[in-house]
């Protein structure tokens, strides 16, 4: 469409996703528009079925919309073939899984070290001290099924940082967590949000954590409308 | 390789399982490689060591009895001498018979019949040769049987006398039983039947079975333009394997449980890594998402399937050369050789590679999408 220079960050345009093909059709999303600012922590709400899934797929290069523009660290993705935009993934993109989906024959240490594996990517951070950032250098040689839920997903968030992506894609982390457990969770997430510059969209069902959050959007039937909470006004 | 060989060692249980399965196949292969090679030397080494090229049998003579049942003249000798491309061609003569020794030993021979000093005459390790009529120069696997050098053998059923005069290097055996080479006066007159001292009729010394044909070094034989000129019907020494007794059954039933065992393991490899992958398909679905290319995955998956064949393998054709090595030198037909247990092990690789391939293309048709939303 456009080839004004973006930003980094994300940015979706007047983006509609279809599923289904003619007579059943399902408007997943339905002409949205986003921006998300490096450092910026979004969180997307809303009832099940409503489009918050499709929303990170479509952001995350994993599937391609119907209409509109998606842009991710500058790059138009309607431009890219499969291998380049499995490639800004590796590079780009950050994904933090509901159940934090570690590799069960990995440590905590090698579940960071991973995604530098498959590539010499730009400029990795330290797995060993992004493991102690996330609170889990004590744990650095255990196996998934030795972990609890709240620290496998301190290591998917360090398995998702340590490319230094530009976009840190969410879905609902604390899905498996109780409320102490969240509130670190997602206050982790805010943390290095804020310290690393990194856009992030957060999916979730759980409205306790939304006060960590910069912008709350709330999606029902495949729209979005801004749904921010004044300050304070959480917990 | 960084997951694939951590997902070994995590798994090793399951991968050992595997592994092991790998192995006794590959020590089964290796068994019946030795039975294999055995049965083929006691079915053919006695022909294998013949300096020939082809034999030139009577003609149209059924192919799998060409040396029980071919009787050829003097004639076809000639003929085939002046042929392009052949050094030499001679006599040869081959039966089978009965003797017992003056000890009272039994023994099924093989009676090679040559022409005293020609090319086909082999030498004993004691120096002596074919020359003498009524001698005969043996198998050293003879030995083994119970006769000694300087026994006079009397062949059934006339009573012919054949006097041990050598012992040859190494197995020379035909149809499983030792061979004897004798002088091609001798062999007639007992293929003939023709008693000690008895009157031999002319007719006898005309006959023999094949003429053998050696070709000139680096001339390749038309052996069907031989055929036409000399009214025979040649088989090159390795076709000539298939009219030793027994030697094409045989081998062709061996030759079918290895192809059995070949597709079993491709088989079971496949089965294997395809309950693998299909576990492992959340996991590839992640590492999908997170940039992994599809190729540097199946790169992976097939190391680490290369790596789990090559062990096991290794481990089984070692296991195999150990037992076999307790077989050889036993009453069984065992016979351990480099050559084809080295191309079984390729070609069990191979294969495990090809069932392990097939498995693992599935990789290729995951979704990265299914690694969002948890259950999807
Ligand atoms: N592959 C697909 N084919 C057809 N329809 C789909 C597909 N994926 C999603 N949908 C539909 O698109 C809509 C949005 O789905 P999506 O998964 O984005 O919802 P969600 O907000 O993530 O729901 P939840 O909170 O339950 O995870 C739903 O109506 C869903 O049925
Ligand atoms: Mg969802």
């Amino acid at each position: 469409m456009t080839d004004q220079t973006s930003t980094s960050g994300l940015i979706l345009e007047d983006v509609t996703l279809v599923h289904g093909d003619g007579e059943e059709d399902v408007r997943a999303l339905d002409a949205i528009s986003l921006t998300v600012e490096p450092g910026e922590l979004v969180a997307v709400v809303g009832p099940s079925g409503s489009g918050k899934s499709s929303l990170l797929a479509v952001a995350g290069a994993l599937t391609a919309p119907t209409s509109g523009r998606v842009s991710v660290a500058g790059v138009d993705l309607a431009a890219l073939d499969r291998r380049r935009l499995t490639r800004l993934r590796r590079d780009h993109i950050g994904f933090v899984f509901q159940s934090a989906n570690l590799i069960p024959a990995l440590t905590a240490l090698d579940q960071v070290r991973l995604p530098l594996t498959f590539a010499d990517t730009g400029r990795p951070r330290d797995p060993a001290s992004l493991l102690d950032e996330v609170g889990m250098s004590h744990r650095a040689n255990k196996r998934p099924h030795q972990l609890s839920g709240g620290e496998r997903q301190r290591v998917g968030i360090a398995r998702a940082l340590v490319t230094n992506p530009q976009l840190l894609l969410v879905d609902e982390p604390t899905a498996a967590l109780d409320r102490q457990r969240s509130q670190e969770i997602v206050g982790l997430l805010a943390r290095e949000t804020h310290t690393r510059g990194v856009a992030t969209v957060m999916v979730t069902h759980d409205h306790a954590v939304l006060h960590h959050c910069d912008r709350v959007l709330e999606m029902t039937d495949g729209r979005l409308a801004d749904h921010t909470p004044t300050a304070g006004v959480d917990s | 390789m960084f997951l694939a060989l951590r997902e070994l060692r995590f798994a090793r249980g399951r991968f050992a399982l595997m592994g092991a399965v790998v192995a006794l196949i590959a020590i089964l292969m290796v068994l019946l490689s030795g039975l294999s090679e055995g049965l083929v030397n006691d079915g053919v080494s006695g022909l294998k060591k013949m300096p020939a090229t082809s034999f030139a049998f009577q003609e149209n003579v059924s192919k799998d009895a060409a040396f029980s049942r071919s009787l050829v003249g003097a004639g076809a000798v000639e003929s085939w001498k002046h042929q392009p491309g052949v050094a030499d061609a001679t006599p040869f003569g081959n039966a089978l018979a009965n003797a017992t020794t003056n000890g009272g030993v039994d023994i099924d021979l093989a009676l090679f019949g040559v022409e005293p000093g020609s090319w086909l005459a082999p030498r004993a390790t004691n120096g002596s040769s074919v020359v003498d009529e009524g001698t005969v120069l043996l198998s050293s696997t003879a030995k083994k049987a119970g006769v000694e050098l300087g026994d006079v053998l009397t062949v059934a059923p006339a009573g012919n006398t054949l006097k041990v005069v050598g012992f040859l290097d190494g197995q020379h055996t035909f149809g499983h039983v030792d061979v004897g080479y004798v002088p091609l006066r001798t062999w007639q007159e007992v293929r003939a039947g023709v008693r000690p001292g008895e009157a031999v009729q002319s007719r006898v010394y005309e006959e023999f079975t094949a003429v053998a044909v050696r070709a000139a070094a680096g001339a390749d034989l038309d052996l069907a333009a031989g055929d036409t000129a000399a009214g025979t019907t040649s088989l090159t020494l390795k076709q000539s394997f298939g009219a030793s007794p027994g030697f094409t059954a045989e081998t062709s039933t061996l030759n079918l449980i290895q192809g059995f065992l070949y597709a079993i393991s491709a088989l079971v490899v496949g089965a294997f890594f395809t309950v693998i992958t299909i576990h492992r398909r959340q996991e590839v679905a992640v590492l999908r998402a997170m940039g992994a290319s599809t190729g540097s995955l199946l790169r992976d998956s097939l190391a680490q399937s290369l790596i789990l064949l090559l062990l096991a393998t290794g481990l089984g054709v070692g296991a195999g050369v150990l037992l076999g090595a307790a077989l050889t030198g036993t009453s069984m037909p065992f016979h351990l050789d480099p050559q084809p247990i080295a191309v079984a092990s390729a070609a069990l690789i191979a294969l495990g590679m090809v069932g392990a391939a097939t498995a693992v293309l599935r990789i290729t048709r995951v979704d990265p999408l299914t690694a969002l939303g948890g259950n999807r």
